[in-house]
């Protein structure tokens, strides 16, 4: 099976993340980047199901030079290789327009399976499957918490606010993950020192036959305007619990009236 | 005034709250038109009409709901072609967001997701990085499609025609690839959808168990509130993880939050920190959920919520 799994190069949720002001995008040197957690999930995904029906795992990322961190660390987990796509004319592409791009990747490199996360920490749009799917003409299996493929048929359990639906479908297929998937298995000593010698082709938009007029802050369908970082909470009444720390709780709820 | 289309969320006929929240929205902006799959319009009618639905158009099929997303897609986007609406107002939940991305695609529009107000201009207020930054952002280009957090605007009423019109319910063989086979509905007894829910209590790893999750249930029924999880929580299966709240789970914004035994992580934070009012139950003074607190208690959860649950009891009898 040809597994593709998209990974996204995020800021670090310990640090402080911000925009920059000259164009309202991402400041990715504020912060420390790391491979999206829910990327993790995916790659783990990919390599057991190459592992129980043979094939090949390669990671796919769009982002800058500084990405080439988080395409080691997938293939230090086990991932064959890797393509990265990496272009100063992508800079501050929105969903859309990373969706068009990597639709563009995902049709030279063939796949039966794409997986990728179900949302990114800092964009948080929850959308990129539904466009893939939506571009590649393909099921669109996203918010899985379960995945069983016999290489022809995909079932998953898609979670949702009441429990999870059980959906079908034929591959090739997009796949997007959820936590409670599976857990990621930590690069070993071996798997770092393999990840060294596999292959990572980097391409530009030229390479892949993308307009780089099409791409970019530029390119993009949104923009931001502005941006403001939120006034803090005026600070709150903090009390001791002296026997009546619930009474006390009891007596706020009712002063702003919950009941 | 220019139409804004509204994708009607409804639990087998009856109107989710969320909607009556586009709609609000979407009346201060043009003249809100509800789009329905599915049964259910006729006897949604007088509500819709109460929160100022123009006009309904209904695609009465079972195939919205039998498969994944695409078909809805579909008609929003057959819709958008054929009104040439101002804008399409989604719900920003799961299944909402994807629905914005597809017809995002299909409609090469500009989609803005997760958004807690719009102002003139169809200007979105979105909240990113946890909020802790508030940006204002607009789609430049086609129909802005606009995905509204629940809970984002009160819903207010003001009466409309909710005129029914049935339309096409043709749908292409491409968009029904992913099929709805079965539905596991996990037990959540009469409590609210989380980020629907105007008051949510959620309990962290100072539970310590999953038996003692009970006492969260305890108060939430005691206050008609949905139940959440910090992740340490869920991690350690002492509570469902669909209920988690944070970075990587629900994202709520409600009127009331109650944190109990959480300790505030910037990732538990991400997921609650733009709740209006918000009180906790913390044992350590140091914890940083403090600093979010409108009201705090300092104590052993195990003796205030009980307290607490008898104290709600009593005034509600009274
Ligand atoms: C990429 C990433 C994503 C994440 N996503 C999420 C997410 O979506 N949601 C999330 O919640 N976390 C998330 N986390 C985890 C987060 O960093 C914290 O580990 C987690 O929120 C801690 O949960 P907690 O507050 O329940 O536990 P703890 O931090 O252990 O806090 C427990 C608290 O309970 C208090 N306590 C203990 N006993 C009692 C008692 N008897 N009475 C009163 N108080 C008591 C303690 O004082 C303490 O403050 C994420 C982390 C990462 C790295």
């Amino acid at each position: 099976m040809n597994i593709v799994v998209l990974v996204k190069q995020v800021p670090d949720t310990w640090s402080e993340r911000t925009l920059r002001p000259s164009d309202n995008t991402l400041d990715r040197d504020a912060a420390d980047g790391v491979a999206n957690e829910l990327d993790e999930y995916a790659i783990e995904e990919g390599l057991r199901l190459a592992e129980a029906h043979g094939g090949e795992v390669t990671i796919v990322s769009m982002g800058p030079d500084k990405a080439a961190e988080v395409i080691r660390k997938a293939l230090s987990m086990g991932a064959d290789k890797a393509v990265h796509v990496s272009d100063e004319a992508l800079r501050g592409s929105d969903g859309l327009v990373t969706s068009a791009v990597l639709a563009a990747v995902l049709a030279r490199t063939g796949f039966d399976l794409v997986i990728l996360g179900s949302e990114s920490t800092d964009a948080r749009m929850g959308t990129m499957a539904a466009m893939l799917a939506e571009r590649l003409g393909v099921p669109q299996m996203s918010f899985a918490s379960k995945v069983e493929t016999d290489g022809s048929k995909i079932t998953i359990h898609r979670q949702a606010d009441y429990g999870y639906d059980t959906v079908e479908g034929t591959l090739p297929a997009v796949v997007s993950v959820v936590e409670k998937i599976n857990e990621p298995r930590y690069p070993s000593f071996k798997g770092i020192m393999a990840a060294k010698k596999k292959p990572v082709e980097t391409l530009t938009l030229a390479d892949i036959g993308f307009d780089p007029g099409q791409a970019g802050l530029a390119a993009s369908a949104t923009e931001v305007v502005s941006f403001a970082k939120r006034p803090p909470r005026a600070a709150g009444t903090v009390v001791t619990d002296e026997g009546d720390g619930g009474i006390k709780a009891a007596e706020f709820l009712a002063a702003r009236k919950f009941i | 005034m220019a139409e804004i289309l509204v994708l009607a969320e409804h639990d087998g006929g009856t109107v989710k709250k969320v909607t009556l929240e586009l709609l609000t929205l979407a009346r201060a902006h043009g003249e809100p038109s509800v789009v329905w799959t599915g049964e259910g319009a006729e006897g949604a009618k007088a509500r819709l009409a109460e929160f100022g639905a123009a006009k309904v158009y209904v695609a009465d099929s079972p195939d919205y709901a039998d498969y994944v997303v695409a078909p809805k897609a579909e008609l929003l986007a057959t819709l958008v072609a054929e009104k040439a609406p101002a804008a399409v107002l989604v719900a920003a939940t799961s299944e909402g967001r994807e629905v914005a991305g597809r017809l995002a695609v299909k409609t090469g529009s500009g989609v803005l997701t997760d958004v807690t107000g719009i102002s003139e201009g169809l200007v979105g207020e979105q909240s990113i990085f946890g909020g802790a930054i508030t940006v204002q952002s607009k789609v430049r280009t086609g129909t802005p499609i606009i995905a509204v957090r629940p809970n984002a605007v009160s819903p207010e009423p003001a009466p409309g025609a909710a005129a029914i019109e049935a339309v096409s319910t043709e749908i292409s063989d491409a968009a029904k690839t992913a099929r709805l086979t079965g539905r596991v509905v996990a037990e959540r007894g009469e409590r609210p959808e989380l980020t629907e829910a105007s008051i949510v209590v959620s309990g962290g790893r100072g539970l310590g168990s999953g038996e003692h999750f009970a006492l969260i249930e305890q108060l939430a029924d005691s206050l008609g509130a949905a139940v959440g999880a910090s992740r340490a929580a869920t991690d350690a299966g002492w509570y469902p993880h669909q209920f988690q709240v944070g970075q990587t789970g629900k994202t709520v914004s409600p009127q009331l939050y109650m944190a109990i035994g959480i300790s505030g992580a910037i990732q538990h934070r991400a997921g609650m920190q733009t709740s209006k009012t918000i009180m906790v139950v913390n044992k350590d003074p140091e914890a940083p959920i403090f600093e979010l607190a409108d009201f705090g208690v300092v104590g052993d959860l195990f003796k205030v919520v009980p307290q607490l649950i008898e104290e709600i009891g009593k005034r509600s009898e009274g």
